[in-house]
């Protein structure tokens, strides 16, 4: 296994230098900073000005030789300049990852949580009203727009700190600007009242397509040979549930969740902009609206890094939890 | 059934009678069994014989308690004396493996792939004799393996489903169903999903299960040869009622259905000099809307005009436990697979469909799973 | 089958009919289409969603105002003169959103035929060939499919000022990896059938499997995937849209006009919602209509039901 593990990783390499150089080519194609620069600041800059940006961000040179620059100088922590005047790019992409992954990794959990308990449930009652209910509700929540959806939860969400009278749900950023007693309590729940919204918007769609697909895989399995071998046998209902068809229900739900980790990431950079979180989410939106390339690569490299990772853990787990799937 | 009088049981290990079972679906109700009833007696052997769809593998679920809960099931079901319909599912539970054992037709998917076979054969053990260690269990599961056959048993019982062979999976059901030493052992189609060649191992290994149990055994199958080595009894389904039943001479030699002719007619024999065989043109009826008459009467070369309007009852054809379900069952007295159904014209006219299958044509690939 | 006298009893014997062959034959069409009918939320979906499809495309034509014109009305509530109301600007909500919709469902749609085209066909050649072109050929759609979506669109479509093409061509261009994958494993099988193994042995050529025995027998899914591709792809592009990258105005789309109207929830609400409902109704029929489409073409789901 961990020789398998190895040769995956050393398999992403040429995968990941792949997947980068070609949207390296895009986002270099994909606008034009250096005529930003120039018609954007009043007054309008020197010539010599424009030349000067231009060479500081290497839009002067070939891309090719741009992009190779920039994954070798990432390999040395150098993660290439940024229009903008004194930012760290790498500074600024790991301060912003570590607020992303307490949303996601929240949202992502609760969501798998409460998939699998309507998801089964759905599938033992399958034809009953609860069902029905379950499945109408999970189209219902397939079908809204995140955006639309975090729009309106950020209504509620003020409506509810004035009925209280508490300022328990933040609508606005990760954390308050300050807080009048500071201490770690304080804080906790401050960041847990400002991560309810954004948890539960962001949790909303991979929920309703879990719970289907928990829902399918449950009643493929209840409906399988070996499930009824096992009632045959004498098994009580309750533990061929648990440890015959839920068991083996689950482990394709490995796959599922894992690949939809870049749709989550997406759904991130909509959640963390209705809620004006300082996460990559805005990250990504404000290096795309200023064409600023370096940034948005170093984005789209950690996404990437993510996104095969995650691959690698589920086909991992997949391993541990099917004694069919043997890597050697 | 052979009568073996022992004791105040009077013999019957399971009763079953008049059972009937519907599912409600979208174009109306499927009456999958319409009254089926047979007795089996301590050690008995039992074989039901019929096509897909004939009802025999719904009627051993209605007797497991196993259908789905949408599935209409009336009639009895007694075993050892107590009626089975009805009892809530956690009493069925307790019957269930220890009293009545059932072996399903595919051993690739009877088994649950992320459990070893040791796992799933002490599961049952330990899930009937609550004492029981794991250690123990383990033990007996070694035992199990060996009993039914398979090699090195230490060292299978780890093993997981997928790395062993079909028969061997089948082997490892057998064991599970002989765990709990069960008085009546349901095999339904136990063989038909097997290489030719691992059948004969597979029946040896149930023989032997029967013989290490005391087990009663209803052998369901639609090959008639695996009958005739193995059952005392046989009953023939058709469209979910049993047409015809006898000991396994009456229904090889006299028989007195045209369906069970026509089963004969198209198995290929040995001990007989027909030059060629007979098969039975047509295809079983939709148990949906089922017309009047018997459900026989369209693939029949010996219908007439009775046959449309009334469905023959189970009937005395010859002696007292030879049964038949044909109006004209006495007419059929020394008859013949070849004098009944045309062998020529059948070939013909199977050439002709098996050209018309062959055709290709956009969407063939789900056309046979219509049906419904 | 052939009338017999074997028995040789007397009384009247009839012919065996074909009584169960009484039923009429049906074709594979007519038997997706009557289970696809049975579908009771697919077939309201349906209907629905061609109400919306005629009104937003039919409907710009009768409407008296115009989605760039403005009204001398400002702010106000849903009326009879404006249905769905106006906003602060006086423009029409209704001729609005009808456009909106009208931008929404041609993105979405094309979003749809143009990944489903270019994926059915790489799938197809990637299974039917095997070996190494199809090594290559799932590796690059794997590639793809790394690819965030929603992150890469939105880092291409600003660049595209807007125009609804290219929006739906740069989606398109990250989705069609999806049709591919589920193509080529429909073809995968297919191949291995008996009929393509007869053409193969008359002499017809790879194109010709390809496309007349390949693809229509792998329609069932392609058509399936389109319909989910159409849900994913106005999904996507109102996102887009609503974070600034997508539609741009003078033109619309029901994302923007969310967008636009996220301020005003309160004191506006009809900008806010009518905008969203129109969103999740075509949302939710396409999702029905594809569960309905799988549901006919694939009985065996239904088989539970028994």
């Amino acid at each position: 296994m961990l020789a398998y593990t190895v040769r995956r990783i050393l398999v992403s390499i040429p995968v990941l230098i792949a997947s980068t150089f070609i949207v390296f080519l895009v986002v270099v194609n994909a606008g034009d900073p250096v005529a930003n620069f120039a018609t954007s600041r009043q007054p309008p800059p020197s010539k010599a000005a424009v030349a000067a940006f231009s060479r500081h961000i290497h839009a002067d040179e070939p891309a090719v030789q741009r992009y190779w620059n920039w994954i070798t100088g990432v390999l040395h922590g150098d993660w290439g300049p940024s229009v903008q005047p004194n930012l760290d790019i790498g500074h600024d992409l790991f301060t912003r990852f570590r607020v992303t992954v307490t949303l996601v990794a929240a949202a992502m959990i609760i969501a798998l949580i409460l998939a699998v308990v309507f998801g089964v449930f759905s599938a033992i009652r399958q034809y009953t009203a609860a069902d029905y209910t379950i499945t109408f509700f999970g189209f219902l929540f397939l079908a809204m727009p995140v955006f639309w959806f975090a729009v309106l939860l950020k209504q509620a969400g003020i409506w509810f700190n004035e009925q209280t009278g508490s300022q328990f749900l933040g609508t606005i950023g990760e954390k308050s600007p300050y807080l009048e007693v500071d201490t770690a309590w304080n804080e906790f729940s401050d960041r847990i009242g400002h991560l309810v919204l954004p948890t539960i918007t962001l949790a909303l769609v991979s929920f309703a397509s879990w719970t289907r697909y928990t829902r399918a895989s449950m009643l493929e399995v209840l409906n399988s040979d070996y499930v009824r071998l096992a009632r045959a046998k004498g098994l009580r209902r309750r533990t061929v549930m648990v440890r015959h068809a839920l068991r083996t229900a689950l482990i394709p739900l490995t796959t599922v969740t894992a690949l939809d980790i870049a749709i989550i990431l997406g759904g991130a950079v909509i959640t963390e902009t209705i809620f004006q979180w300082h996460g990559m989410g805005e990250m990504l939106v404000e290096s795309a609206a200023t064409v600023d390339v370096y940034r948005t690569m170093a984005w789209l490299l950690l996404s990437a890094v993510v996104v095969i990772g995650f691959n690698l853990i589920a086909d991992l787990l997949y391993a541990v939890l099917d004694p069919r799937i043997r890597y050697d | 059934m052979t009568v073996i009088q022992k004791g105040e049981d009077s013999g019957a290990v399971l009763e079953v009678e008049d059972l009937s079972v519907e599912f409600p679906t979208e174009d109306g109700l499927v009456r999958a069994v319409r009254g089926v009833g047979y007795r089996l007696d301590r050690g008995d052997s039992l074989g039901i014989v019929g096509e897909s769809g004939s009802g025999k593998s719904v009627t051993a679920l209605a007797v497991m308690g196993l259908l789905p809960a949408t599935a209409r099931v009336r009639g009895s079901v007694r075993f050892e004396g107590t009626e089975l319909l009805g009892l809530p599912d956690a009493r069925l539970s307790d019957l269930r493996g220890s009293g009545i054992a059932m072996i399903f037709q595919d051993p690739m998917t009877s088994l649950n792939p992320v459990y070893s076979v040791g796992y799933q054969i002490a599961e049952t053990l330990r899930r009937h004799q609550p004492g029981l260690k794991s250690r123990a269990a383990r033990d007996r599961a070694v035992d199990l393996l060996g009993t039914v056959g398979i090699p090195s048993p230490e060292r299978r019982v780890d093993n997981y489903p997928h790395e062993l062979s079909g028969g061997m999976r089948q082997r490892v059901v057998i064991a599970i169903a002989m765990a709990n030493d069960p008085d009546v052992i349901i095999a339904d189609e136990p063989t038909t999903a097997l290489d030719v060649t691992v059948q004969a191992q597979i029946l040896d290994a149930l023989e032997t299960a029967r013989a290490e149990t005391g087990a009663a055994l209803v052998l369901i199958t639609h090959d008639l040869g695996v009958v005739a080595g193995h059952s005392d009894r046989v009953a023939v389904m058709y469209a979910g009622r049993i047409v015809e039943t006898g000991s396994v001479e009456d229904i090889f030699y006299t028989p007195r259905m045209p369906y069970t002719l026509g089963l004969l007619g198209s198995l290929p024999r040995m001990d007989r000099e027909e030059e060629r065989l007979t098969p039975i043109t047509g295809s079983p009826p939709s148990m949906l809307n089922l017309p009047p008459g018997c459900p026989f009467a369209p693939r029949c070369p010996l219908r007439r005009a009775a046959c449309d309007t009334t469905e023959p009852a189970l009937r005395k054809a010859g002696h007292d436990l030879h049964l038949s379900a044909c109006h004209f069952a006495d007419e059929l007295v020394d008859t013949g697979a070849a004098d009944v159904f045309d062998a020529v014209g059948a070939d013909s006219e199977a050439l002709a469909r098996f050209a018309d299958t062959t055709t290709p044509s956009p969407h063939s690939t789900n056309a046979e799973e219509d049906s419904e | 089958m052939t009338d017999t006298e074997a028995a040789g009893s007397a009384g009247t014997q009839l012919p065996p009919t074909e009584r169960e062959f009484t039923v009429r034959q049906r074709t594979q069409t007519q038997l997706v289409l009557r289970r696809f009918l049975r579908h009771r939320a697919a077939m309201v979906s349906l209907v629905v969603f061609v109400l919306i499809l005629l009104w937003a495309f039919i409907g710009p034509h009768l409407w008296h105002y115009s989605y760039q014109k403005y009204t001398p009305d400002n702010s106000q509530p849903p009326s009879g003169k404006h249905p769905f109301g106006t906003n602060a600007s006086g423009y029409d909500a209704y001729a609005q959103v009808m456009r909106g919709t009208q931008t929404s469902l041609k993105i979405a749609i094309l979003i749809a035929l143009g990944s489903t085209f270019v994926g059915a066909i790489w799938g197809a050649v990637a299974g039917f060939y095997r070996g190494f072109v199809d090594s290559l050929m799932m590796r690059i759609a794997d590639l793809v499919l790394t690819l965030p979506l929603f992150a890469i669109a939105l880092v291409i479509s600003s660049r595209s000022g807007g125009s609804w093409y290219w929006i739906a061509a740069v989606i398109a261009g990250l989705t069609w990896a999806y049709v591919a994958r589920v193509v080529r494993a429909t073809v995968l099988s297919l191949r291995e059938k008996e009929f393509v193994e007869a053409a193969k042995a008359l002499g017809a050529s790879d194109a010709r499997i390809i496309f007349r025995h390949l693809l229509p027998n792998a329609l069932g899914p392609i058509i399936v995937n389109a319909t989910v591709l159409v849900a994913t792809g106005i999904l996507t592009e109102t996102a887009l849209s609503f974070v600034g990258f997508g539609v741009q105005p003078p033109d619309t789309s029901l994302g923007l006009l969310v967008s636009q109207a996220q301020t005003a929830v309160d004191t506006r609400p009809w900008l806010f919602y009518i905008p969203g409902a129109f969103i999740i109704a075509i949302a939710l029929t396409i999702n029905f209509i594809g569960d309905g489409l799988r549901d006919a073409f694939d009985p065996r789901q239904q088989r539970v039901r028994q």
